[in-house]
């Protein structure tokens, strides 16, 4: 991540001497960049599938016995276990795993009884919505309320940002969750209660992407898109609380940080008006820190909330690997945590590219 | 001298700290014409905090019977005349130009944005005033230059651009805050003489801070010489060997003599009692 590491720096100028006559390509420098690159995402996907295997091999649950049950003959058991490959040697089953995760292929599920993947499409998309949307807010807000804080550093806007972003953070979701429920369901009805839809409108909407509000727009059901949207309110809204808090905590330390910059004192010198140098001069640089911090945010809130999806009957995916684990059906919960390990990694991979556009001193 | 520019009666700059009130700068008085002005001292004498209060940029706590510039009175001018001051009137060059330029900003971008605060120009006159720039500095490719960030930029080229990026809207005067303190010894003598020329043929005044006394000599008109925020001595740099005061002595005989053999180099005499004395400008 660090743009420039002192001890590769020197070396490369070593050999840039050396190589003063003949500039090596730029094209081939940056194919060999993105190839490092590409290779280094590769081997942490390779990691995760080992370590998902692993765990799925040392658990103590016996994969056979959650599929015959209990009571199954020694024969019967002897012929599920030959069939799952069980007997083939460690690393053969490694191979195999990895070829069938290659294919999409995670087994299936002993709860649901279908494809583990099956499983996964139906109930990602649930939590993709939550995620993405309590995100968008938090940066929305976050972002804005860090900055106000920093240029009030001390002042009584300050405190209470600060309040409410202790609040966002330390107040446990559980409780904030249904208590909300309570006011703004029970109490108030201005907002539906849990679940993703009201039951009348299921299955009216053809799923596409799973994402009910994409669904209904892209069909015009306007009447389920602003149903869905309103279910959206509460859990959104709860896990938003959380990423704004910590969002607009760094962005505060990040903002105070370049405040206090010399190249700060240039602006102003130049006559700049504080709003220039707040949001033109200071913030681009803020920025370039805020894009890992926003990237992880959102990393983690596709894992799945398990306390929301839990409190509002969110069908998503942390409630799905949850469930999954209480049951002991490894499959699902070995798959849903491969997926989830792939988003959080992509997400990763696309902060860095970002992170790489929008800091000039990483171009090179 | 020709008619002051600037006018400092007894500015005194402090800072409130968890151990006390610090006193940075306590009650100097001084006028600048367009006239090359040195103010040097050793760390802490106040010198750099006494150029940001003239431009209102300092986080201490100002008082001043008088800081006014051309007939204007900075004390509590409106930030919006500080503004239209700042820059355009009364510039000012930092130290260091790894930290003192934005790094996520192309230079040519950072001196052509100098130039449309204070004037309606588009984007494409800005570029093309910023390149012009870059020529005056003496920077041989001003296309590539201007195109280039912070950190592809050499320190001297970097001050350079400083240098560019302070003179494009014009202004009557210049603060020069130690800017070629953080420079190869080589690289200083270049940036200096662009300086010079610049001031010297855009009839500028100049208040050049530094520590180094003998730089200052060589390059000012007058020079006053600071100890503990107050001023001990002004001098005329034709007259350096007039000094009278026992701290100037000192700083002039920090630098050994090559001709002279030295067993050891004089220790600079500090006394506080120096201090004790408010009238320290003559």
């Amino acid at each position: 991540m660090a743009p420039n590491a002192g001890g590769v720096k020197t070396s490369s100028d070593a050999a840039e001497q050396d190589a003063l006559p003949v500039p090596p390509s730029p094209v081939l420098a940056r194919v060999a960049a993105i190839a490092k690159h590409a290779s280094s995402i590769l081997l942490t996907f390779i990691g995760l599938t080992a370590i998902t295997f692993i765990i799925g091999r040392v658990m103590p649950a016996d994969p056979v016995l959650a599929i015959v049950g209990d009571r199954a003959s020694q024969d019967v058991y002897d012929a599920v276990r030959l069939q799952l490959g069980l007997d083939k040697p460690l690393i053969q089953q490694y191979l195999i795993y990895l070829s069938n995760i290659a294919q999409g292929d995670f087994g299936t599920s002993i709860m649901t009884t279908r494809p583990v993947l099956d499983d996964i499409i139906r109930f990602f998309p649930a939590t993709l919505e939550l995620a993405t949307i309590a995100t968008i807010f938090g940066v929305l807000l976050g972002i804005p309320m860090g900055v106000l804080a920093a240029v009030n550093q001390g002042r009584l806007i300050d405190h209470i940002i600060r309040i409410i972003g202790l609040f966002g953070y330390s107040v446990p979701i559980f409780w904030l969750g249904l208590v909300a429920l309570l006011v703004f369901y029970a109490g108030l009805g201005w907002l539906p209660g849990p679940g993703r839809i009201e039951v009348y409108y299921d299955g009216i909407v053809e799923t596409r992407s799973g994402i009910i509000l994409l669904d209904s727009a892209l069909q015009g059901e306007w009447e389920i898109f602003r149903n869905a949207l309103a279910h959206l309110v509460l859990p959104a809204a709860m896990l938003a609380t959380f990423a704004l808090a910590y969002i607009a905590r760094m962005t505060r330390s990040f903002m105070l940080d370049q405040l206090n910059q010399e190249y700060i004192l240039t602006a102003r010198v130049k006559g700049l008006s504080e709003g220039a140098v707040i949001w033109k001069h200071a913030f681009r640089n803020v920025l370039v820190q805020l894009i890992t911090i926003i990237g992880l945010t959102y990393a983690s809130l596709l894992e799945g909330s398990v306390l929301t999806e839990t409190i509002f009957a969110w069908p998503g995916i942390g409630q799905y690997i949850t469930t999954s684990l209480f049951n002991a059906d490894m499959n699902a919960v070995i798959g849903g945590t491969v997926v989830v390990g792939f988003c959080f990694v992509g997400i990763n991979v696309l902060s860095d590219i970002l992170y790489r556009i929008v800091d000039p001193r990483a171009h090179d | 001298m020709t008619t002051p520019l600037l006018s400092v009666e007894n500015l005194s700059v402090s800072f409130d700290t968890p151990k006390g009130v610090v006193e940075a700068v306590r009650g100097i008085s001084f006028e600048v014409g367009q006239e090359r002005l040195g103010i040097v001292g050793e760390s802490g004498s106040g010198k750099s905090q006494t150029g940001r209060a003239i431009l209102g940029l300092t986080p201490g706590r100002v008082s001043a019977d008088r800081i006014e510039f051309d007939g204007i009175d900075l004390r509590n001018a409106p930030a919006r005349t500080m503004r239209n001051i700042r820059g355009r009137r009364i510039s000012m060059i930092m130290q260091d130009p790894r930290y003192s330029l934005n790094p996520v900003m192309t230079v040519g971008w950072q001196i052509a944005e100098a130039y449309r605060v204070h004037t309606n120009a588009n984007r494409r006159e800005a570029k093309q005033r910023a390149l012009e720039m870059l020529v005056t500095v003496r920077i041989r490719e001003p296309e590539k230059v201007y195109g280039l960030y912070p950190h592809q930029v050499s320190g001297g080229m970097g001050q350079r651009v400083m240098i560019a990026m302070m003179l494009i809207p014009g202004p009557d005067l210049i603060i020069a805050d130690e800017p070629t303190s953080a420079l190869d010894v080589t690289v200083q003598l270049q940036v200096l003489a662009i300086l010079d020329d610049m001031v010297r043929d855009r009839g500028m005044g100049l208040i050049f801070i530094s520590h180094d006394l003998h730089l200052v000599s060589s390059f000012c008109d007058r020079i006053l010489v600071m100890y503990g925020g107050q001023i001990m001595e002004v001098l005329d740099t034709g007259a350096m060997h007039r000094a009278e005061h026992p701290y100037t002595k000192g700083l002039l005989n920090c630098l050994p003599d090559l001709a002279r053999r030295q067993e050891t180099l004089p220790v600079l005499e500090r006394d506080a009692d120096w201090l004790l004395s408010r009238d320290g400008a003559p």
